[in-house]
């Protein structure tokens, strides 16, 4: 294996991005816009695989793109390229102005006003050259120590889809008509492994782990997340269907935040304004179980869900969505929050194109006291979920049914793997029955939650 | 050579260039290398409260050179299409191998042309005039279909992908690959209740399919009978229970529960439920299931796949029967079988890999009136939201959105929407009764692997399934269908 090199294209860059944003939101106005905005996006990607001690696969690039969106008065449109030569880019500006003529006048339209605008100061820990740091070797060897630590755990685990190192630096700008322009730059880097285990019948379960951070030094040792990878194969060997049951039901951190997930497009106020949400024309009701708080924070210092400014150029915030269980806001980015009459919450996302969307910042449920061996030792006869399979939560009634795989509780202890089970309810009700919330926050990305309790939920088997 | 080359006319490649930059990615001797050139222009236009509220048009341009040495792989790639960072990717890619630089063989062959969808007039070309009337009327049509519809967001979207795919085995191919969509979604609302429903399709099919074929009326009253027959839904069952699934979109089941587990890489790494089952029964003899490549205007086809090779109607399982595996180049290399040219990928930024086409089961003989008077109790599942699987446990999932009772042969009231469970390498062996009435689905399927996204389609007749999990809610006492 050779060396590897990664070029950086920030070094290779002949225009300042920061100018090139503001050249083109005043291209925009010049010809005949009301309000315009730019973003550009570049980042740098290196992953590699190696699977059964070998290399499968090593990738290494570059990219960046612009976009631009323009007001044509109360009509909008947005046109993006992946070429930045000066013809693509005046045609990307043309287009749009062309674009925002045949859009419908919407009154709520329009970037946010000049006083909302702004960045937060100070350094928010986003960025590490350090991810980059390691040689060829040395990352490949990440990925191979982490697949040989689950490999090397027990003797059934017997096959893998590898272990991986990935590192990526991403860096953004947004510019807009009211002569805000900011960015910023985030890194990452992760360690995976995926084991496959099979037991004596030759049935054969896969599980993973992984482990992610803005620095090298916060990432887990790939020992660790290969055993971990490990220990969740394994336990799932065995596994059996179970009667159809109305029990306990606990999910593991990496499941439960998807509940959390539910709430969020639940109080998006792109969802609310059309009415097109179970929480829509909830704000100051009861929705969740007296002990549920969420928080949606975009300020924490080196979080996932962490910026200086949105998606449309205002300064991240800390909101608290649920407070002991009453709905306190949904998340809003300007037009959504015009529509309901409310003010953004500093939500807004934003890809090349299109209308801004509402993303996370750093969004949880608050732990409670319990350990996750607690809450499971309370329980006579139950299921611990590891996995859901499937999309099936309908976020306009609220309705949830989805595909499961975990661990039976008995006698107030994991007693053996379960398999081919759905769980289903209403997630109205789901929240309210939150019954128990564990100790164990931990953020692997935007969203996270602690361990949590639900009762009940119909668990379909036989 | 002296057909129309897109990327020799507007990026003034030749061929000697190409071979320049297969050297270059083969300069530390790998064995195989290949270079993928796109450029895709793409529209979208969303209207919701009856307004046009976003419009957008993009390009995206790229090259993806990849370098195969043994098992192993190396990609890079780039958004610039000039010679030096062509070749710098390269040179990157090249680095997974180590050894004496090899040489790509002297000249292309060019693949005989195919034409599955000869548009004339690509819809990312036409007036967006003429797009925006199409999600004003379904707009409309949504609206008109009953008062209790209040919310319709209808969204167009279409794409022009031009490739270019040369490799150092002399490969070179070249496509142009439209695809247009119109999706439909409204709410049902009555006091303290409210539905959704949504319906869509497309294919790779030029504007005129959507005034013609397929109208923006078609999918909005679909989206709103969908939404107002919710509105009475009542719980779904739990447990296992006879399902019949409907013809066309609940096809996914295939999808999901065998065809994902066919893909060969998994075969390759055995870690597919189904590795080592070929020749062997995996499906009721009434089961003969397919994966084609080369059907006209279908949202899946291709006439070359993204490593250049013709698509083809390949047979997954023949009554029965398992007969073969999905592959690619790196898959049929390394298990010595034929490519059945699947090797697909997003976009220039990733690494091919074998994927699906349009996957489908082949007619068979019931009259669907007479699968459904055959259940007593059961469910009847017309649409489905999606499904996942995994593929080394074999289970997998779908999710009904439009479904009802059958209550002693007849099809009774409607029910919530339920995750349906199962396992892949058995669930087709409890299929009793296959019906005379395939259809396709209406060209909405997206698929996704690894984090890769490419368009799919799917395919059943009627069929019935004598036992599969329903992830209801309904207890005992009410359902009544618990076992």
């Amino acid at each position: 294996m050779s060396s590897i090199q990664l070029e950086t294209r920030n070094q290779k860059l002949e225009t300042d991005l920061k100018d090139l944003a503001q050249d083109i939101v005043r291209q925009a106005m010049a010809g005949g816009a009301t309000a315009a905005e730019c973003v550009v996006r570049e980042g740098d990607e290196f992953s590699t695989l190696v699977r059964l001690g070998q290399v499968e696969t090593l990738k290494e690039s570059g990219s960046r793109a612009i976009g631009v969106r323009v007001f044509n008065g109360q009509r909008a449109a947005s046109t993006y390229s992946s070429d930045f030569s000066r013809e693509s880019l005046d045609r990307m500006v043309k287009s749009a102005l062309e674009l925002a003529k045949i859009t419908s006048e919407d009154p709520f339209g329009g970037i946010p006003e000049a006083s909302q605008l702004g960045s937060l100061t100070g350094d928010l820990d986003l960025y590490s050259a350090d991810v980059y740091s390691l040689p060829g070797e040395e990352r490949i060897n990440y990925a191979r120590r982490a697949e040989k630590a689950a490999l090397d755990y027990d003797p059934r685990i017997k096959n893998s889809e590898g272990g991986s190192f990935e590192a990526a630096t991403g860096h953004k700008v947004l510019a807009n008509s009211h002569g805000f322009v900011g960015e910023y730059q985030r890194s990452y880097c992760s360690i995976a492994a995926v084991p496959i285990a099979q037991s004596e019948n030759g049935a054969m379960q896969r599980d993973y782990w992984f482990s992610v951070a803005r620095n090298l030094g916060r990432l887990e040792s790939p020992e660790h997340v290969g055993k971990v990878a490990a220990e969740r194969t394994i336990r799932r060997l065995g596994a059996r269907k179970v009667k159809t049951a109305h029990v306990p039901v606990v999910l593991d951190p990496l499941v439960a935040v998807s509940m959390l997930d539910h709430i969020f497009e639940g109080v998006n106020g792109d969802s609310v304004y059309r009415g097109a949400s179970f929480l829509a024309g909830k704000l100051g009701e009861k929705i969740a179980a007296d002990r549920v708080n969420v928080i949606d924070d975009g300020t924490m210092a080196g979080g996932f869900g962490t910026s200086p400014f949105d998606g449309e150029g205002i300064p991240t915030r800390r909101t608290v969505v649920i407070e002991n269980g009453v709905l306190k806001s949904y998340l809003l980015n300007t037009y959504t929050a015009k529509k309901l009459g409310l003010q953004t919450t500093a939500n807004a996302s934003r890809g090349l194109a299109g209308t801004p969307g509402i993303g996370p910042g750093n969004y949880f449920l608050q732990p409670g006291t319990k350990t996750p061996q607690q809450i499971i030792s309370e329980i006579k006869e139950g299921l611990y979920v590891t996995e859901f399979l499937g999309h099936g939560a309908n976020l306009v009634t609220g309705d949830y049914s989805r595909g499961a795989s975990g661990l039976w509780i008995s006698g107030g202890e994991l007693a053996y793997p379960v398999e081919e089970i759905t769980v289903a309810g209403n997630l109205k009700e789901i929240f309210m029955n939150i019954a128990e919330i564990g100790n164990d926050l931990e953020f692997r990305g935007a969203m996270a939650c602690p361990t949590i309790r639900i009762d009940g939920l119909t668990v379909g088997g036989q | 050579m002296d057909k129309n080359r897109f990327f020799f006319e507007h990026y003034g490649l030749t061929e000697r260039d190409l071979e320049r930059y297969l050297a270059a990615a083969l300069s530390a001797g790998g064995e195989y290398s290949d270079l993928y050139f796109e450029y895709l222009s793409s529209t979208s236009l969303m209207v919701d409260e009856s307004m046009v509220k976003s419009a957008s048009q993009g390009i995206s341009a790229g090259c993806g050179v990849r370098v195969i040495a043994g098992e192993r792989t190396g990609y890079a790639y780039t958004d610039d299409l000039s010679s030096e960072r062509i070749l710098h990717a390269a040179r990157t890619a090249a680095l997974i191998a180590s050894g004496p630089a090899k040489t790509p063989s002297v000249g292309f062959q060019e693949k005989p042309a195919r034409s599955l969808y000869p548009v004339t007039l690509p819809s990312v070309d036409a007036e967006i005039t003429a797009k925006v009337e199409l999600v004003m009327r379904a707009d409309h049509a949504a609206r008109a279909y009953d008062p209790r519809i209040k919310e319709v967001r209808a969204s167009y979207a279409d794409e022009l992908r031009n490739i270019l795919v040369v490799g150092s085995d002399g490969t070179f191919a070249e496509d142009s690959q439209p695809l247009a969509r119109l999706n439909v979604s409204c709410i049902a609302k009555t006091d303290g209740n409210s539905a959704r429903g949504s319906a869509g399709g497309g294919g790779r099919v030029a504007l005129d399919f959507f005034f013609g074929e397929k109208t923006p009326e078609y999918f909005a009253k679909e989206a709103s009978r969908q939404a107002v027959l919710q509105l009475d839904a009542r719980e779904a069952p739990a447990g296992e229970m006879e399902v019949v699934l409907g013809p066309g979109w609940p096809g996914v089941l295939l999808h999901e529960a065998v065809g994902h587990g066919l893909e060969a890489d998994f075969n390759r790494k055995q870690t597919s439920a189904f590795a080592g089952l070929i020749g062997k029964r995996v499906a009721s003899e009434k089961c003969t299931v397919v994966d084609n490549g080369t059907m006209p205007w279908r949202r899946g086809s291709l006439n070359v796949d993204d490593e250049g090779n013709s698509t083809q109607d390949t047979v997954l399982i023949e009554k029965g029967i398992l007969k073969g595996y999905l592959s690619d180049k790196l898959s049929a290399k390394l298990m010595g079988m034929a490519n059945t040219g699947n090797g697909r990928r997003e976009s220039y930024e990733h690494i091919p890999m074998p994927r699906m086409t349009n996957t489908y089961m082949l007619a068979g003989q019931d009259d669907p009136q007479d699968i459904l008077r055959s259940v007593k109790r059961g469910v009847y599942a017309v649409n489905f939201g999606g499904g996942q699987v995994d593929i080394t446990s074999g289970k997998f999932v779908f999710s009904a959105s439009d479904a009802y009772l059958i209550e002693d042969g007849q099809v009774t009231a409607p029910i919530k929407g339920a995750t349906l469970i199962g396992n892949g390498p058995d669930v087709l062996t409890r299929v009793s009764m296959v019906g005379n009435d395939l259809r396709l689905d209406e060209g909405i399927g997206t698929c996704g692997k690894d984090g890769q996204a490419v368009p799919v389609g799917v395919g059943i007749p009627t069929i019935k399934i004598d036992r599969l999990t329903v992830g209801g809610t309904a207890k005992k006492e009410t359902g009544g269908f618990m076992q």
